[in-house]
């Protein structure tokens, strides 16, 4: 499973990103993590409000911090 | 009802005399801050419910190939409720003009989207009455649509950063979120709207309380007053660093005004704290030419600064 996390840098997407993590290792799946901070690649998702997760290729959530509870119920 | 409960704790629970100044002072506090905390719970939550059916894809596709003045109209009003902080500047701008909104019209929802904002308008409610925040309101949304109106009409496309036009924008489809996620969502951003802000406003209430106490009566009469004319364009310039303590601004405000800061002096404060912030500016820099970044800030600045003026006058 791929995860990205979309987003410039803000603390937000530093919570999500957090909040993934925990979701992922709870889970107890294997799943590799990056953060994109690139607006370029950010729009070419169709993503204008950030942040944003993304797993394998699709657009889950825009414009909120999810917690971990969230997140799992995406990842299953 | 607020009242009662926070006589109760005051001269019940804590012991103080209602006619002593102490009482007084501690009494308003209380008072104030259980009625902004109700307000700011309810009103954010009803708020986010409504938000969640304004995702910024729909207002996008909403203003796309807009004309102007009415698609200035309808992006200031969409910039009220749709949700968007300013950290998400960047694509929400390239996502509107890869789309087709004319620049002016983008304009129009960037001003108005921080100046009216829930929170501001919320507490200018509670602090200063319904008049005043719907005077703010109004005036805040004339300024957004007049302002995105002119950078519109100056054609500057030409120094919107190059690199903006050649984005291409993905498509994504809007989820289309049960009520029950509504809910959910608008509970937890009520949340952490309240835990960001909690500690400013508790703080802004009591130095509020503190200023109305303890200072003497008409002391920014000179300072703040209708007829010092400096006072609108000073106002504007003290508010611009002042913009992540947007909520924690109004307590004091509307101490001032008691002391006798004049109503228009304190609606600019307000809308430069808003809608001229620095961070904001420095965002923008990245998909504005300086001389359009300038521009923009120049035309707020002088239309911020005649809303103050104007109310000077008009509101006795």
């Amino acid at each position: 499973m791929k995860i990205e996390i979309l987003g410039m840098g803000c603390q937000k997407c530093k919570d999500l990103d957090t909040a993934a993590k925990q979701a992922v290792q709870e889970l107890g799946v294997e799943a590799e993590f990056s953060k994109v901070e690139d607006i370029k690649q950010i729009m070419k998702y169709g993503v204008m409000v950030t942040p944003a997760l993304v797993v394998d290729g699709v657009v889950k959530a825009t414009g909120k911090v999810l917690n971990k509870d969230d997140i799992k119920k995406i990842l299953k | 009802m607020l009242q009662e409960i926070a006589d109760f704790l005051v001269y019940q629970g804590l012991g103080l005399q209602p006619d002593s100044t102490l009482g007084g002072a501690v009494n308003f506090f209380v008072y104030d801050s259980m009625k902004i905390f109700l307000m700011l719970t309810i009103i954010i939550f009803m708020v986010s419910i409504l938000r969640s059916y304004f995702p910024a894809e729909r207002t996008k596709k909403i203003l796309s190939h807009k004309r102007e003045f009415f698609g200035n109209v309808a992006a200031a009003a969409l910039g009220v409720v749709t949700p968007f902080c300013s950290c998400s500047a960047v694509p929400v701008f390239i996502g509107f003009i890869e789309s087709g909104v004319p620049l002016g019209i983008t304009f129009s929802f960037l001003i108005a989207s921080p100046m009216v904002n829930e929170v501001v308008v919320i507490m200018l409610w509670g602090l200063l009455g319904w008049k005043i925040m719907l005077i703010y309101i109004v005036s805040g949304l004339l300024i957004a649509i007049i302002g995105g109106w002119v950078i519109g009409k100056l054609k500057l496309e030409r120094f919107v950063q190059d690199y903006v036009y050649e984005m291409k924008l993905g498509e994504l489809d809007i989820v289309e979120q049960t009520f029950r996620e509504r809910v959910d969502y608008a509970w937890d951003y009520t949340k952490e709207i309240l835990r960001k802000i909690f500690l400013y406003v508790i703080a802004a209430i009591a130095l509020g309380g503190f200023i109305h106490g303890y200072a003497p009566e008409d002391f920014l009469v000179q300072y703040a007053g209708r007829d010092n004319i400096f006072a609108v364009p000073l106002a504007v310039l003290i508010g611009v660093p002042l913009y992540s303590n947007a909520a924690g601004v109004i307590p004091i405000i509307t101490a001032l005004i008691q002391k006798g800061m004049s109503l228009g002096t304190a609606l600019a404060f307000m809308m430069a704290v808003t809608a001229l912030s620095l961070p904001e500016m420095i965002i923008l820099k990245n998909v504005l030419k300086p001389q359009l970044l300038a521009i923009f800030v120049a035309i707020l600045a002088v239309a911020i600064i005649f809303t103050g003026y104007l109310f000077n006058i008009i509101i006795v």
